[in-house]
């Protein structure tokens, strides 16, 4: 019945028809979605379904689009940031945009201070600051440098700039993902405090158990599409997961028949101390096999040391690392990249942009930069013994690319990671560490890596596998290794492993009380389907 | 070909000239105000030509460093100070001391080697800023050079210890460095020049450590986690730099029959100014030596027509700050 009352209740931001595309590809494709006054509007999907574009949109970063957006009837176009923030619009982003060293009355008042011919009416600008971070419960002087300060409270600094801007809609996007319990509890007060001052939220986030305690009204994206907007109550856990992951394990990821041989790696009382010895280790005595074709999955929540496993075993650390490596039997010295590259061990980084590729070169230039030297002659480059090269590779792993002489930076999200891989194919590793192979890649390329890690197993690589996504790690991996605190906490068969034993794990061991990869309620729907597809049910019709 | 990396496709939508194209088209409107203002005809004299080349060989030479420090993400100031340090020291050697050249040039060289690698230590191990390490290299190799030269240039007049001075004859290696071959119409430090760009270019283009340093230039982590040997790369890139900076000492040493101490003042930027104009990125990664020759002759001949056409120090000073700042907004490339 309630429902009927709504039209007297104008939204506050209406987006109609919103078509994105980035080059030939539609990333958002006629999506509507509006926030009224007083809600908190959460906007759910998996990574790649388009959500962060369609905010980018709202907040003035994506200028063109197709579609149209209304502020409270009337037509906007954002055509900047701080365009956007003038007609009250404000994302508080993953990444904190205040500047550390200036105080939270500098940074709140940054691009439209309180002066007089430029001269800077300091006193005027704390009182002001100091007002909106009271009426948010902050207690701090408004002088000190915001980077003093934990995440959290840089948070909500944030969140008062955007008052102070006369925000009515506040877009935030995945905002606990660095908070500890009782500061989330904080934000979900000041949220319920800005409802009621009549503004619109709009909250991203993968947490179920958030999205069942604040959610008004929840929108489902997925590859780009709206699948709809229903009231929070009309939207069950299970329902909400089935309209967002929308397929079956099964189809989404490739079969393959395992066959494990010899050891491949072997690492035993493993430490990685990324900042010296005197410092805390964070990987611990860490001991584990994989044998050749062997698919290893390492989870673990933020902070695990999964990632500084893998720096620390490729020789990222240097040498300030311990205990014993092995591949293919023979003792491995790490001290630095190079020496560990020649071993046979390859890393594809979890950012391809800032640490895997060099994007302003070319496509050749990055697929033979690890084997360099191995492809010259007496340290003179042979350039058509790499083209051919890197031309063979492109071939192999189906390279979308007008020129192979294109700088990678012009190449979608798929085929850069598709370079990435390319690279360390060609230095023929023995063990290949993937962090992240698939992050922020589309749906499509997603499978065509998972086939390309079958076929190196084939080929007798051994895989260890970095993935956020749990069901991924479940359905890759033939064995899976949950770490927590840089321990390792358990190592199951990947048929055994269930999205509650590889969680209880990663929270050290204790039960798990609450969802913090995906939620109770995809584990339970989840769980079957890993498991069909981990044994052996064959792939219907095919 | 470095010049072939370069080469950005165009796109059918945006027409982008390529760096090269663009560095080219500067040129040719330098040569073409040359045409129109060619006092009285001076242009169309090959000896003009061979002036603009003589005047700018120095530059160019240390250019041929300064690109190969800029595409590894660095920057040089300290040749300016090496090429005064380096023209007191062989005049020392070769004048005073009359040394033979074939050990007179090695040490020169052996002393800008050390002075480059002294510096792309500090940046490299110590990671140090390019800018600070080299800027302190810059003001340490003056003060040697100073020291060295007891603050007096050295010249063929020797001071002996009565306060007399004994003349000494200027050694024919350094009579034979200024003066020109190829039926006179070449100098010497022109072909010197050439042959400094050549190697620098083959290095760039086609040895391993060339690539290595485009990769270091554009994305030093991705380097290192590719097994880029980041550290020795860096390091033997200022030495390139200090070795340039040596060679272009000794010819100065020749070409002014004395070691200035003073000699070499703000060289430096000269040399930036050319590899930039170019079109050699500064924030490193892009550029190669060809662009590197483009930007020589473009500050070079700019300088020659300004001067043959008298203009005054002056408005040359200014016209020249001017120009360096159009080519440069000229040059930057527009792709995100």
């Amino acid at each position: 019945m309630s429902d009927f009352v709504f039209p007297a209740v104008a939204p506050l931001v209406e987006m109609t028809g919103i078509t994105k595309r980035f080059g030939s590809n539609v990333v958002l494709q006629d999506v509507s979605f509006n926030v009224r006054a007083g809600e908190t509007h959460i906007l759910a999907g998996e990574n790649g379904a388009g959500k962060s574009t369609l905010i980018k949109i709202l907040g003035g970063i994506h200028t063109d689009f197709e579609g149209t957006i209304r502020l409270q009837g009337r037509e906007i176009q954002p055509r900047s940031p701080l365009h956007s923030n003038e007609l009250g619009i404000a994302i508080i982003h993953q990444e904190l945009s205040l500047i550390g060293p200036m105080s939270s009355a500098d940074n709140m008042f940054l691009g439209r201070n309180k002066a007089t011919a430029g001269w800077v009416h300091n006193r005027l600008q704390e009182q002001e600051a100091a007002k909106w971070l009271t009426q948010l419960g902050l207690d701090i002087d408004p002088r000190q440098p915001v980077e003093q300060f934990s995440i959290a409270v840089r948070q909500c600094i944030e969140i008062a700039k955007a008052l102070s801007q006369q925000a009515r809609v506040l877009i935030m996007d995945e905002p606990t993902s660095a908070l500890q319990e009782p500061e989330v509890e904080r934000l979900f007060q000041l949220v319920e405090q800005l409802k009621q001052q009549g503004c619109g939220i709009v909250y991203i986030t993968h947490k179920m158990e958030e999205i069942s305690r604040i959610a008004d009204r929840i929108t489902v994206l997925r590859d780009g599409k709206l699948l709809g907007t229903e009231a929070a109550s009309e939207l069950p856990a299970s329902k909400l997961i089935r309209w967002m992951v929308g397929r079956e394990l099964g189809e989404q990821f490739p079969r393959r028949d395992k066959q494990i041989g010899t050891p491949r790696l072997e690492i035993a009382n493993f430490s990685v101390f990324p900042q010296g010895r005197s410092a805390a280790p964070t990987v611990r005595n860490a001991s584990f096999t994989i044998g050749a074709g062997e698919i290893v999955g390492v989870g673990g929540l933020q902070g695990s040391g999964a990632s500084d496993l893998f720096l620390g075993l490729f020789g990222a650390y240097g040498n300030r690392v311990s205990g014993n490596v092995k591949i293919d039997g023979s003792t491995v010295t790490i001290h630095s990249p190079r020496r560990v590259i020649e071993a046979g061990l390859a890393l594809l980084t979890s950012d391809r942009k800032a640490t895997g590729l060099v994007l302003r070169r070319s496509i050749v230039e990055n697929i033979v930069l690890p084997s360099l030297s191995k492809l010259a002659r007496k340290g003179w480059r042979r350039p058509a013994a790499e083209q051919r090269v890197a031309a063979t590779m492109a071939e192999k792993l189906c390279l979308r690319a007008a020129s192979l002489e294109m700088p990678v930076a012009e190449l979608s999200g798929g085929n850069q990671q598709k370079v990435a891989i390319a690279k360390w194919l060609e230095t023929k590793p023995r063990v290949l560490l993937l962090d992240e192979p698939t992050r922020g890649i589309d749906i499509g390329a997603k499978r065509e890596i998972y086939e390309l890690m079958h076929q190196l197993t084939r080929q007798g690589i051994a895989l260890l596998l970095i993935t956020s996504e749990m069901s991924e790690l479940l359905a890759l991996s033939d064995r899976v290794i949950v770490m927590h605190r840089g321990r390792i906490m358990a190592d199951m068969p990947g048929n055994v492993a269930t999205p509650d034993s590889v969680l209880a794990a990663a929270m050290g061991g204790h039960e798990a009380d609450n969802s913090l990869f995906a939620g109770n309620d995809i584990q339970s729907t989840n769980a079957p389907d890993n498991e069909s597809c981990a044994t052996n049910e064959p792939v219907g019709g095919e | 070909m470095t010049a072939s990396n370069d080469l950005q496709r165009n796109t059918k939508k945006h027409f982008r000239l390529s760096p090269a194209a663009r560095a080219f088209l500067a040129l040719a409107l330098v040569l073409l105000l040359g045409f129109v203002f060619n006092a009285h005809g001076a242009f169309f004299k090959l000896g003009t030509h061979r002036d603009a080349l003589r005047q700018s060989s120095v530059y160019g030479i240390l250019a041929c460093g300064m690109t190969l420090v800029i595409i590894s993400g660095g920057i040089d100031l300290a040749v300016g100070s090496v090429v005064a340090l380096v023209a007191v020291c062989s005049a020392l050697m070769a004048i005073h001391w009359n040394w033979s050249p074939w050990i007179v040039v090695p040490l020169s060289l052996l002393i800008g080697a050390t002075c480059g690698a002294v510096s792309g230590g500090i940046t490299a191990l110590l990671r140090v800023q390019p800018f600070i390490a080299t800027l302190a290299m810059m003001v340490f190799a003056r003060g040697l050079a100073k020291h060295v030269s007891g603050g007096t240039k050295i010249s063929t007049a020797i001071e002996q210890a009565d306060k007399t001075y004994r003349y000494a004859e200027l050694p024919k290696w350094f009579r034979a460095i200024d003066s020109r071959v190829l039926w006179g119409q070449v100098s010497v430090v022109t072909v010197v020049c050439a042959a400094c760009l050549l190697v620098a270019f083959i290095a760039l283009a086609r040895h391993v450590w060339g690539r290595q340093l485009y990769a270091i230039g554009a994305n030093e982590e991705a380097a290192r986690l590719s097994g880029v040997p980041v550290i020795p790369a860096k390091i033997a890139a200022y030495v390139a730099s200090g070795v340039f900076a040596a060679i272009a000492g000794i010819c100065q040493a020749a070409q002014e029959t004395q070691g200035d101490p003073e000699a070499g003042a703000g060289y430096e930027l000269v040399a930036i100014a050319m590899v930039v104009i170019g079109g050699t990125s500064l924030m490193g990664g892009r550029g190669g030596v060809c662009l590197t020759l483009l930007g020589v002759l473009i500050i070079g001949y700019l300088e020659k027509i300004l001067s043959i056409n008298a203009v005054p120090e002056a408005t040359r000073l200014m016209l020249t700050g001017i120009i360096i700042v159009v080519a440069v907004v000229a040059q930057r490339q527009r792709s995100s």
